[in-house]
């Protein structure tokens, strides 16, 4: 893979790093749960471009996927479920914007530093989007960490996958990287329909995890 | 040939079928039946095992080392089955299980077994990473069955750090592939165990580090390490019993077994960093934490997950250290921890449904108030602290002089953490089993034909070990490097 499309595949890995940060400080969810469908959409571009320049006609499958129900599909689930249990205001952060930033800043700097200095030998758009990926899954990894309200823990989970689905296209000729993709779907899709819907919703008037830890440890 | 493609088939097609039958069915006895008699004739296929070893494939395939984890597996599925079958009668009379929420738990346990078996016989990293993922959320859906704030955050907790190490594995996988694939080619092959492992010495070993961080994290997470664990104790606590004794006997040791592959992996490559260490440090980890953990445990079920902790700690230092006779004490501890660990959850599960509470201090005396299963109970806490003359006091006692000849010193943190983990569970036996009686009598049904099935063999383990089982678990162990 040479010049432009090289460059092209290069800009939308970077622009999932971007929209991750993007993520990283929205405070209200409705806001989030747009930023997290404009992801998606990156994805599903960054995919089809892959499927396109590699000639791997199966990465079509991933990058429909994406599009249809991580861009389409599950935000707007979300959204439903948020305006019903009218929690659209504010998204709690712990430490700051500012602080969440940095960090993330710092993140992304040693995924860099870690993933291409182990591949010198690796083609160098695989140790690129490696490096991006990893940066993608860390930053979902902190915005799990950072957010307190359980539909922000879910966001941060997804656009931790999308790291995963970039790395997955970005190794030239894995296999099974359909397979896997339809197996987060699956995963995300149940907990979206089963935990959310059914039961967080049927047993608490908040779907805050911090009234969830009330409830945990020993009762005695 | 043909026969041996049959058995893979076999193990993967009983468990499906049944879980679409079992989703179908509305009369709860006859489900619990038919799901007894299915896990029974996996159990017999993987029996056949030990006979015919099927010839690899591109997607499935058997070796000495699966093919003890399968045999233990289906084991102590079918054996749960049948106390699971106990266990819902009388969660039905108590209202707690409605007929469709039954429906849905029998097809949950059979879809499990299924997502075990495929990772156990699984000869593609990237299948044995879907198998592993739908596992986790068979058991996500089992664990908050209840629906009661406790298990609704327990399955919460479960699905967020499942979901995390899920993640973390896959991109330990993606980066095996990438290593892989300059060396291998592009396509299947770059996710084929066997010919990953034949190959592995001239994989990129810089790769290769980072990708077993990523995978020990990962995996590690449901093998339930500190300081990864923090899902465990809430998972078996809240989710039906019988799913603990599925948990901490089954689950723990599918994960333990990808770890150990990759470690296999790692291993057969001279330059890439050394395995054993790291898994050191997180096996003796997790024993010392949940040793210390095991005394202010005000919950009988969260106590024996603590418990499982501890044991996976000890489990993953022993195949940490390696070397033949540690490697060999890993297996038998793995066997006799599944066994007895399960066993002991069959004891605890009757005991609960009598006295009605799950907490440690509505707990007493049971030799007194219910004397078959307080006694049973005894004997399994017996067996798991590593007394003699059960199994697993033979399996530390192996992973203690084993590691002692290599060095001393973590011999002595080890022996230690041993100690620390008996004597909490000395205490908490005193008080259950010998204190004044609390609660009700209120008669229980004992499980006494898997609860036979399971601490029979750990006692008969610990005074003799037939040949042909030390032959092979030395053959094994010797594979394991």
């Amino acid at each position: 893979m040479h010049g432009l499309s090289f460059d092209i595949a290069h800009l939308l890995a970077g622009g999932l790093v971007l929209t991750s940060f993007m993520l990283l400080y929205q405070d209200r969810l409705y806001a989030l749960l747009n930023v997290f469908a404009l992801q998606a959409f990156v994805l599903f571009l960054s995919v089809a471009w892959q499927a396109y320049a590699q000639g791997a006609p199966h990465l079509y499958v991933t990058a429909a996927i994406a599009l249809v129900l991580k861009a389409i599909v599950i935000p707007g689930a979300l959204h439903r479920i948020v305006a019903r249990l009218g929690i659209h205001r504010e998204v709690e952060t712990i430490g700051g914007i500012g602080l969440t930033m940095l960090a993330g800043i710092g993140l992304v700097a040693l995924s860099m530093v870690v993933i291409l200095r182990a591949t010198p030998a690796a083609a160098p758009l695989a140790r690129e989007d490696l490096a991006l990926s990893l940066s993608v899954v860390l930053l979902g990894l902190l915005m799990m960490v950072t957010r307190r309200n359980a539909v922000s823990q879910v966001v941060g989970f997804m656009s931790m996958e999308n790291g995963l689905i970039l790395a997955g296209t970005g190794a030239q000729g894995m296999p099974l990287v359909v397979e896997i993709s339809i197996a987060f779907s699956v995963l995300i899709a149940f907990i979206v329909i089963g935990i959310f819907l059914f039961q967080i919703r049927e047993r608490f008037d908040t779907v805050d995890s911090r009234v969830l830890d009330t409830f945990r440890g020993e009762r005695s | 040939m043909n026969a041996a493609i049959d058995a893979t088939a076999l193990l993967l097609l009983l468990p499906a079928v049944s879980a679409f039958i079992l989703a179908c069915v509305p009369d709860y006895r006859l489900s619990a039946r038919l799901n007894s008699v299915s896990s029974f004739l996996t159990f017999l296929v993987a029996l056949s095992l030990l006979v015919v070893t099927p010839a690899p494939g591109p997607y499935l395939f058997v070796d000495d080392l699966s093919v003890i984890f399968i045999i233990l597996n289906s084991f102590v599925g079918f054996t749960t089955s049948l106390f699971s079958a106990g266990y819902i009668t009388h969660e039905i009379a108590d209202g707690r299980f409605s007929p469709l929420r039954l429906r849905f738990y029998h097809a949950m346990y059979q879809t499990l077994l299924f997502a075990m078996n495929l990772a156990l016989i699984a000869n593609n990293t990237g299948l044995m990473w879907v198998a592993i993922e739908m596992a986790t959320l068979a058991t996500v859906m089992m664990v908050g069955l209840y629906r009661t704030h406790q298990a609704i955050e327990a399955a919460w907790k479960y699905f967020i750090l499942g979901g995390v190490g899920i993640a973390l594995a896959l991109f330990g996988t993606i980066l095996i592939y990438v290593a892989a694939q300059p060396v291998v080619g592009e396509g299947l092959d770059g996710m084929v165990w066997t010919l990953l492992i034949r190959r592995a010495a001239a994989f990129d070993p810089a790769l290769l580090d980072i990708a077993f961080v990523f995978l020990l994290l990962g995996y590690g997470t449901k093998v339930g390490l500190v300081p990864l664990h923090a899902w465990l104790p809430d998972a078996h606590a809240e989710g039906p019993t019988p799913i603990s004794a599925v948990l901490s006997g089954l689950l723990l040791n599918v994960a333990l077994y990808a770890v150990l592959r990759f470690k296999l992996l790692v291993g057969a490559n001279p330059a890439a960093l050394r395995p054993g260490p790291l898994m050191v440090v997180m096996g003796l980890a997790s024993l010392l934490f949940a040793g210390f953990m095991l005394y202010r445990r005000g919950d009988i079920k969260r106590l024996f997950a603590y418990s499982s902790i501890e044991h996976m700690g000890i489990i993953v230092f022993a195949f940490g250290m390696g070397g033949p006779v540690a490697n060999f004490a890993g297996l038998l501890h793995m066997t006799m921890h599944s066994l007895t660990k399960s066993a002991i959850f069959f004891t605890v599960g009757p005991i609960v449904q009598a006295k009605g509470t799950q907490k440690l201090t509505g707990l007493g005396g049971l030799t007194v108030s219910q004397p078959m299963l307080g006694w049973s109970l005894v004997i399994g806490v017996i067996a798991i602290a590593g007394l003699p003359p059960f199994g697993a006091f033979m399996s530390e006692f192996l992973v203690v002089t084993s590691t002692f000849a290599q060095s001393p010193w973590l011999a002595l943190v080890f022996s230690i953490g041993l100690l620390i983990a008996f004597a909490a569970l000395a205490m908490h036996l005193h008080h259950l089993a010998f204190g004044e009686a609390q609660g009700g009598e209120a008669p229980a049904v004992v499980p006494i034909v898997p609860l036979a099935a399971h601490l029979v063999p750990v006692l008969m383990a610990g005074l003799y070990l037939p040949p042909a089982l030390v032959a092979r678990f030395q053959q094994v162990a010797g594979f394991l490097g």
